[in-house]
């Protein structure tokens, strides 16, 4: 959806994210001044490679400026700054568009599991190329059998002298088609209980052997793939933390997952934000009908209230405190914020939001996010997974009775690791 | 903006609970509910000794000359207690209205008796029936009936805006010159009054504008209001989680049904949403007086809600003995009933932050 009939749109945003700067924020005048520099302009029509290329470059002169790794250990390529910093380049951010998706999993997830758990030559080899742009990573862990029960995963890495051979196949993973390396999971031990026989390793993803098979989704995009390892041979350093401790790598990345997903600042671009769906009902003559100002209200109270949650759990974890469980708070919340939203665009549009003519490139973007409303609520852990981790972790409830917890992975009477 | 509270304030917060465990147990509430409602030596303590009353009111009044995230930290614990003590009216709504005036010397006269307890305040502001001030023989007077005005059972002074002759004005009535139909209440645990003025005698309290402070003290109200109800979701989750934990069904304790598990985890969701919009709306008071109004309406319209879908899921996921006289969870399902209306219906709170947002 275009900006320029957006009246209400910086008006909005200001009365929020925003404690008034303080007088001396040298350090956001200088995101803002790059931002409106270099942030890149609009991307559709161009193709993926061109989109990469021009999301590459972004972030290389983003991090040359000083403005990506803000919080990250400066010894490691960052910045070494304060979360307050990092608030101040968000809120700069949330004005633009900028390209980068593609390495939010580098930067939110597989970074922060290398930083908890890499050894000094894995952060100082990966870590700054990463945050430059330079590097793509993904996120290997799903497989057809293993989705919410990652740790029932097949894919096994065996040893074999110095190295790991590696078969098996991923699927959904996000951006593999762009990934230089990934965070794998692999079964390197059949023989104890399945949440104790995974490591984690690091995987060139141009290693012979590796096939990614680009998947199509709901949306009929292809954001996500297969992968088959086949015969893949990694190297003795490619592990991340322990051999057989992999479980603890996983949690571990499922947690800065979960905040990231969460704690993402949401395109201003997204159709269904607050902002754009008030545009929509303005343009549809909308805006005065009683009920329709009703949903709004309510839809513009709960966005804000996340966006409130996750600039506190970032002053708690500058405080000391480690988000812990508490980031599949933000990340259901924002699944159902989009379930709301996609239901007031509904009333908003009615039937127009069905159908439309050629070239109504509006229309296009707003199916495009109906359509991949779905993925919030499943990727990343389900909405289900997520409440069962709210209920068990924060709240102390008793976990469901498990029926594979003691039982060696070979000798499962249950689950998905008995191919027929 | 700051979201976490620190120190000191987490000290605030265990003093005023512990007091309200130890004078405030849930026994003493519904003993108190089904008497007059009201704790005077709870209220004395709460004020004399701990001082949390004059949070918000100058020293040279008497207060703390803390701030409105202090109060709200107060609010959140007697909401948690459902404290029966007329904090509401005394120490938010009547002195909000007594410090958005111009005038100093009612403030210097009441602030600090107000503060230390002594004097209990309330406010005559329902929109519905206004009452009328005129000029008798050099006095102002008040006619008409104020509705459900909270704490109005036991007030010693009435703070009341008034129609005049030239728009509306604010006026102190003394509580002896009104007369006092107690009403039914949906919520045992929160009293409200009619309030029958004839030709009461009244003083003017100086301002310039008068529905400038009716509005000021509308935010500051919606924000206290919705602190209060977070406590509440608070302590309904806690009890609620609580006993997940310990009743067995099935064999199996009922946390560990996904059923009852996804409802508490919605409503952990809910609590930590609501509990970051409160403290964003209480440091914007304090902070931030132009977002406040936004601040204010956005806690309105989220908490609410919320509050009242916990404290009928508490009822609902405790089962029959949830639904009995005995169990607490419908205390906090009529407070927060209650309070979902008390300033405004839902529908009006949301057609309000539409009007701010310039939908
Ligand atoms: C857009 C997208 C991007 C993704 N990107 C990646 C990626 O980059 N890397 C990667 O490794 N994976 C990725 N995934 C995979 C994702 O992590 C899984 O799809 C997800 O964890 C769910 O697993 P599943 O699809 O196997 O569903 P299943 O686990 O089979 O679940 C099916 C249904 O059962 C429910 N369910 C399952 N277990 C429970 C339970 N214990 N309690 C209650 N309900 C339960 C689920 O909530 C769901 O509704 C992506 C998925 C999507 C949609």
């Amino acid at each position: 959806m275009s900006t320029p009939e957006s009246p209400a749109r910086d008006h909005h945003r200001s009365s929020g994210d925003a404690t008034p700067p303080p007088a001396d924020d040298g350090f956001r005048a200088k995101a803002r001044e790059f931002l409106a520099r270099h942030a890149p302009g609009p991307m559709e029509g161009l193709d993926a490679a061109e989109q990469l290329r021009i999301a590459k470059r972004f972030q290389a002169a983003a991090y040359d400026a000083g403005l990506i790794g803000i919080t990250w250990p400066a010894e490691y390529g960052g910045q070494g700054l304060t979360a307050a910093e990092q608030q101040a380049y968000d809120e700069e951010a949330a004005h633009h568009d900028l390209p980068t998706g593609v390495f939010m999993v580098g930067m939110g997830m597989c970074g922060p599991t290398l930083l908890d758990l890499g050894t000094h030559e894995q952060k100082a080899r990966y870590v700054p190329p990463l945050l430059r742009g330079d590097e793509i990573w993904c996120q290997l862990f799903s497989e057809p059998g293993a989705g919410s029960d990652v740790a029932s995963l097949q894919t096994r890495a065996v040893r074999d002298g110095d190295e790991w051979v590696v078969n098996g196949q991923k699927v959904w993973t996000s951006g593999a088609q762009f990934a230089d390396f990934g965070a794998l999971l692999a079964r390197t031990d059949p023989d104890v209980p399945k949440h104790r026989g995974i490591t984690m390793f690091i995987v060139d993803m141009h290693s012979p052997g590796v096939t990614v098979r680009p998947l199509r989704d709901m949306t009929g995009r292809a954001p996500f793939n297969e992968v088959y390892f086949d015969d893949v041979r990694l190297p003795a350093d490619a592990v991340i933390g322990e051999v057989g401790g992999g479980w603890l790598a996983a949690l571990t990345m499922l947690g800065h997952e979960r905040v990231s997903i969460g704690g993402s600042v949401r395109r201003g671009s997204d159709p269904l934000a607050f902002d754009n769906l008030v545009d929509l009902a303005r343009r549809r003559d909308r805006a005065d009908d009683p009920v329709v100002r009703d949903r709004l209200a309510e839809l513009y109270a709960h966005e804000r209230a996340l966006a409130l949650f996750n600039t506190k759990l970032r002053q708690e974890a500058e405080a000391g405190a480690s988000p812990g469980a508490r980031g599949s708070i933000a990340k259901l919340a924002g699944a159902e914020l989009l379930w709301r939203a996609v239901d007031t665009a509904g009333l908003i549009a009615g039937p127009a939001l069905t159908s439309w003519e050629e070239g109504d490139a509006a229309a296009e973007e707003m199916a495009v996010a109906i359509n991949g409303t779905p993925a919030s609520s499943i990727a990343g852990g389900s909405n289900q997974v997520q409440r069962n981790i709210i209920g068990e972790r924060l709240l102390g409830l008793p976990k469901e009775p498990q029926v594979d917890r003691d039982v060696p992975f070979r000798e499962l009477k249950v689950g998905t690791q008995r191919t027929p | 903006m700051q979201l976490v509270l620190d120190q000191e304030q987490q000290e605030l917060r265990s003093a005023v609970r512990g007091l309200l465990a130890e004078h405030a147990p849930p026994q003493r509430v519904r003993e108190l509910a089904e008497a007059d409602g009201h704790d005077a030596r709870l209220w004395r303590r709460l004020s004399a000794e701990l001082g949390v009353t004059g949070l918000v009111v100058p020293e040279e009044h008497g207060g703390a000359g803390a701030g409105h995230v202090e109060r709200a930290v107060v609010l959140e614990e007697l909401g948690r207690a459902l404290a029966p003590v007329p904090f509401l009216a005394s120490a938010v709504l009547a002195t909000d209205v007594l410090l958005a005036l111009d005038d100093t010397a009612a403030q210097a006269e009441l602030l600090p008796a107000m503060v230390s307890g002594e004097l209990v305040a309330a406010v005559a502001w329902d929109q519905e029936s206004v009452p009328s001030a005129t000029r008798r023989d050099g006095a102002w007077v008040v006619d008409g009936r104020a509705r459900r005005v909270v704490s109005g059972d036991i007030a010693d002074v009435v703070l009341v805006q008034a129609t005049t002759g030239q728009g509306t004005a604010w006026f102190r009535v003394r509580g002896e010159h009104v007369a006092r139909t107690p009403l039914r209440t949906l919520d045992p645990t929160r009293r409200l009054v009619d309030l029958d003025f004839a030709a009461a005698p009244a003083e003017p309290l100086s301002t310039s504008d008068p529905d400038a402070v009716r509005a000021r003290v509308r935010d500051l109200a919606a924000v206290a209001l919705s602190a209060e109800q977070l406590g509440g979701m608070a302590r309904v989750l806690e009890m609620t989680a609580e006993y997940a934990k310990v009743r067995v069904q099935f064999g199996r304790a009922i946390g560990s049904f996904q059923g009852v598990k996804h409802r508490l985890a919605d409503m952990c969701c809910a609590l930590e949403q609501a509990e970051a919009a409160v403290r964003y709306a209480a440091w914007a008071a304090d902070a931030a007086a132009e977002e406040l109004p936004l601040a204010a309406a956005l806690v309105q319209v989220l908490v609410a809600p919320a509050t009242f879908q916990a404290a009928a899921d508490t009822v609902q996921l405790h089962g029959g003995i949830g639904y009995t006289w005995e169990h607490d969870a419908h205390l906090y399902y009529k407070r927060a009933k209650t309070s979902e209306l008390l300033l405004g219906t839902p529908d009006q709170n949301r057609a309000r932050l539409a009007d701010l947002l310039q939908v």
